[in-house]
């Protein structure tokens, strides 16, 4: 395939984007793609991290016609703002732009809930929990491992974890 | 400032901990926020000063922050600066507002933590060789601490709230430095970077400029932060990191196997270069030393050990450099004073390498 830019090397530059329902498709040389800011993946250079985000919630912005006056009550940012700069302004503005940035969440990390920890989880309570489940998997390795005098031996290490607590 | 760190060394570069020959070290970051203040991006510089006030004064109360210094960021030059940026103790980014930023580096450096970054606070604890978890341990019990002063910004949505919506949920970056010679040879790295986006992380060339990734390391970091918990977030990335190590050893026997020769010359001219060599960049110390660290990693050079590689590849850096030899220098006179140092530490052969012998 040849580059869709200068028409004439051989396209060897692949990039895809899917946003929403629209997919963009560019196929280009290496020095076509460099004119237009693509770079090879392990070139150091700053990831246009703010493009993408604008680009991200341009469509949303559109569909729900955002009334223009929706500032956040604590930092006074506007939506319109956040999409300029791709910073958010403060905590508030989280709640101010929730369905937005709920969708723009989802775009960036393909879920938009946390399953984390809480500021109140105290890291003494998550150490019993983590060594469980590093048996856990220990466990269900020497069983693949047909190894069961070990399998047997991590069972009544959990045992004895379960036990203490 | 800063002259005590240089006598004392890096955690990180220790040489030791899990599979410390081919991980350099393990970081993980958290990003947390004070509720009721704008974001360091958007905030007024009062704003700012207030939260760095607030913040200090958390870490001073806090438990486990006993051992360490706080620094304002006002009297940090350009050398400190990227000394620091060297260490791995701040981000490049950090300091262009330095009136209102502050950092505190704790004893041996295991935990810092900048104030006002791009987010309140980027706790960060890094551990020598492949040691996420503990990390991770540490980064959190600074975080419950801290957390005992300071209110976060969580919801319960969204979990913790950050500046920037790519760091939402646990705020946390886990990542390690790997070194792979092996794979870069063998041309199987570009196909191994795609295949690991898969899992949900990002691999990057470290301290490269331009498309060079020199040294042959590599960062590999989770690249999402939302809908995964901590511990899963950790799996993954030593899941991955595991079967990098498992790939990059079965590159080096090939490596052995079919072109022992070669590579054994490659390393040996990287040791002999380095022994006598009168004028060396840093991009060619760091592509040398990691042919060495090779070296020792294959079993061929016995004569001296990881840590001293580490040791190396942090002194030879610019500002380190001229820290070190207490003398500022143009890049020219850098790159003679670095061969020098190097050649000194080579001289020292068997010998553990220690900084102070070297002065």
């Amino acid at each position: 395939m040849l580059c869709q830019d200068c028409k004439n090397n051989e396209a060897n530059v692949y990039f895809t984007q899917v946003v929403g329902s629209k997919k963009i498709t560019l196929n280009l040389c290496r020095e076509c793609a460099e004119k237009r800011g693509f770079h090879p993946p392990l070139e150091n250079a700053p990831f246009p991290l703010k493009e993408f985000i604008s680009g991200m919630i341009e469509e949303p912005q559109k569909k729900k016609e955002l009334r223009p006056e929706l500032a956040c009550p604590q930092c006074q940012m506007g939506f319109a703002d956040f999409s300029k700069r791709g910073k958010i302004g403060c905590g508030k503005c989280y709640e101010t732009f929730r369905p937005q940035l709920r969708d723009l969440l989802r775009k960036i990390h393909g879920a938009s809930e946390h399953k984390g920890k809480n500021p109140g989880t105290r890291t003494e309570e998550l150490i019993p929990l983590r060594e469980e489940r590093r048996l856990r998997g220990k466990l269900k390795q020497a069983i693949e491992d047909e190894n069961f005098e070990s399998a047997a031996k991590i069972r009544d290490q959990i045992k004895g974890l379960l036990e203490g607590r | 400032m800063f002259e005590q760190m240089l006598k004392s060394e890096s955690v990180w570069l220790s040489g030791e901990g899990p599979e410390h020959s081919v991980v350099l070290s393990s970081r993980v970051r958290l990003a947390r926020n004070v509720k009721g203040f704008p974001y360091p991006p958007t905030s007024r510089s009062e704003g700012k000063r207030e939260t760095l006030e607030i913040v200090k004064a958390a870490i001073e109360k806090s438990g486990s922050l006993k051992e360490g210094k706080f620094y304002f960021a006002k009297p940090i030059d350009e050398l400190d600066r990227a000394f620091l940026i060297e260490r791995h103790l701040i981000s490049p980014e950090f300091l262009g507002d330095k009136a209102n930023q502050g950092i505190f580096i704790g004893d041996g450096e295991n935990i810092s933590i900048m104030i006002n970054e791009e987010d309140h606070l980027r706790i960060q604890s890094i551990q020598s060789g492949l040691s996420v978890e503990s990390a991770c341990e540490l980064a959190e019990r600074v975080d419950e601490d801290l957390g005992k002063v300071l209110e976060f910004d969580f919801d319960r949505e969204f979990g913790y709230l950050t500046s920037c919506p790519t760091n939402v949920g646990t705020g946390m970056r886990a990542s390690v430095l790997i070194h792979l010679p092996g794979l870069a040879l063998t041309r199987e790295m570009d196909n191994l970077i795609s295949s690991i986006t898969k899992f949900g992380l990002a691999v990057r060339g470290f301290y490269g400029e331009g498309s060079d990734v020199l040294g042959n390391l590599f960062q590999i970091s989770n690249q999402t932060t939302l809908g995964r918990s901590e511990d899963d977030i950790i799996d993954s990335l030593l899941k991955v990191t595991r079967q990098m190590i498992e790939y990059e050893g079965k590159a080096r026997e090939t490596l052995l196997a079919d072109a022992k020769d070669q590579i054994e010359d490659k390393i040996w001219r990287a040791y002999g270069i380095l022994k006598h060599a009168r004028v060396l960049t840093s991009a060619e110390v760091m592509n040398l030393l990691s042919a060495v660290r090779l070296g020792i990693g294959m079993g061929m050079i016995k004569e001296l050990p990881v840590s001293s590689v580490n040791s190396m590849l942090l002194l030879t850096q610019p500002a380190h450099l001229q820290k070190y030899l207490q003398k500022r220098m143009d890049s020219g006179e850098r790159d003679e004073a670095r061969a020098e140092l190097v050649r000194k530490m080579f001289q020292n052969g068997s010998e553990t390498f220690s900084q102070e012998e070297a002065l």
